[in-house]
């Protein structure tokens, strides 16, 4: 008999059998983790709604053969209740999910950084304080820094010359000056790059300044460049319903 | 591994919700005692299930006819309109006996993870429906989980600019039976964010 303890933000739940469902979480100390939780459809289960995705618990596991069992939870943030209540901020956080749960593949490996970077924009979605879609490209831009694919904004992504340039490309990895520019780069608005930059070092005062049109080609070199990182397309990036574009549009 | 029929079998009952290979282990040999007459019956009605259920062209639930049998009766107040996820909850809340309306399936909940949005849904018939005819209320009873409630959220929105309709959301408590101190704290939130005047 094993068990140990941990805090974790709960990722994503699949039905297992009658009643019982598998969480996985994004831990703090013990990487991603999947564990069964016993029960939890039931009405009368005493831990079901807090293992819903957004939740950040603690949680004791028990350590089972094929799969870890969740034998105690305690919640530490509800951020579910926040986000839900604002289509915007649900589906950028079902982003935030599902590219951590896609960053942490290694079951077991540490991934500190990403747990505190999951939190962080939770917590900042679920106060509503910020644009949800300033959030979620942030958390994006950093979560490409924990997975070593930073885009290279301010100098050359292939010779480090510093800029700024005015050509970016996807494959290059951001920025490039004009000698190892290649062909089909695009030449984005300079405060998209100024944005960027912003995002990533956590500028809000900046971010928040960025015009409606450097905001959506942001998105979209954000998007572009994880999409190129990842070997499949994630499912809730394309639904994230952005400030003025209705959602299905 | 079993030899062919079986092991087919065996695979077939597997990718059922909630079997797992054990499961379907123990049902498939289950069925190979069974009487032929309980086979027949479950092999007409697994027939039927495809070929003679169809969803209603105005609601979503399953259906005999091209309009169901709630949609089809007058007795049913027409202006009231309640929002479920699945057919099985407009069932469950028939069995209630409290719902006199009728009722709009969605055909699931958003779910950006599983790829489900808006477009996924029958959202664009709800508003369709809400357009054409006199609804006056609508009932939001999507399940009281992320999704569902996301859901709920999201046709909120779209819904609060018809003018004279009335949306609600069903009331979410605590279940009876239970103490206090044991409720966790998304349930108890709502439980108090949705309190009423007694
Ligand atoms: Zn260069
Ligand atoms: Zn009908």
């Amino acid at each position: 008999m094993s068990l140990y303890r941990d805090t974790g933000v709960v990722l994503r739940v699949q039905k297992l059998g009658e009643a019982d469902r598998i969480i996985t979480l994004v831990t703090r100390k013990h990487g991603k983790v999947r564990a069964v939780a016993k029960g939890v459809r039931r009405t009368t289960s005493r831990f079901g709604a807090r293992v819903e995705p957004f939740a950040h618990v603690d949680v004791q596991f028990y350590t089972g053969r094929t799969l870890d069992i969740i034998t105690q939870v305690q919640t530490l943030d509800a951020f579910g209740a926040g986000i839900m209540s604002d289509y915007q901020r649900y589906t950028a956080g079902c982003a935030v999910l599902e590219t951590a749960d896609r960053l942490s593949a290694e079951e077991g490996e540490p991934v500190l950084r990403l747990y505190l970077l999951v939190t962080g924009a939770l917590r900042a979605l679920a106060d509503g304080q910020r644009d949800s879609s300033l959030v979620l490209d942030a958390f994006l831009l950093r979560a490409m820094a924990f997975a070593g694919w930073a885009p290279a904004v301010r100098e050359c992504a292939r010779c480090n010359e510093p800029g700024p340039h005015r050509s970016f490309s996807v494959p290059a990895g951001g920025s490039v000056c004009p000698r190892c520019r290649p062909a089909g780069a695009a030449i984005p608005a300079q405060d998209t790059l100024v944005l960027m930059d912003a995002l990533a070092s956590g500028t809000w005062d900046v971010a928040e300044a960025a015009s409606p049109n450097a905001r959506r080609e942001g998105s979209g070199l954000i998007a572009a460049l994880l999409q190129w990182h990842l070997e499949r397309q994630l499912r809730s990036l394309p639904l994230v319903d952005r400030k003025g574009v209705p959602s299905g549009q | 591994m079993y030899e062919g029929p079986v092991q087919d079998l065996i695979d077939e009952l597997g990718r059922l919700p909630g079997v797992g290979p054990k499961s379907a282990q123990r049902i498939a040999f289950h069925l190979l005692g069974a009487d032929p007459a309980d086979i027949a019956r479950l092999q007409q009605a697994l027939q039927k299930v495809k070929e003679g259920v169809v969803f209603c062209d105005v609601c979503g639930n399953v259906s005999e006819e091209a309009t169901c049998r709630i949609c089809r009766d007058a007795r049913r107040d027409p202006g009231s309109v309640c929002v479920v996820e699945e057919p099985k909850d407009v069932l469950a809340i028939e069995r209630t006996r409290e719902f006199k309306g009728r009722y709009h399936v969605l055909g699931g909940a958003l779910d950006p993870l599983s790829g489900i949005g808006p477009d996924q849904l029958r959202v664009r018939e709800l508003l369709a429906r809400i357009s054409d005819q006199e609804v006056t209320e609508v009932i939001l009873a999507t399940d009281p989980n992320t999704e569902g409630e996301a859901t709920a959220t999201y046709l909120v929105r779209m819904l609060r600019d018809f003018p004279g309709l009335t949306v609600t959301r069903l009331a979410s408590g605590l279940p009876m039976g239970g103490d206090l101190e044991f409720a966790d704290e998304l349930t108890l939130g709502r439980a108090l964010s949705g309190r009423r005047t007694v």
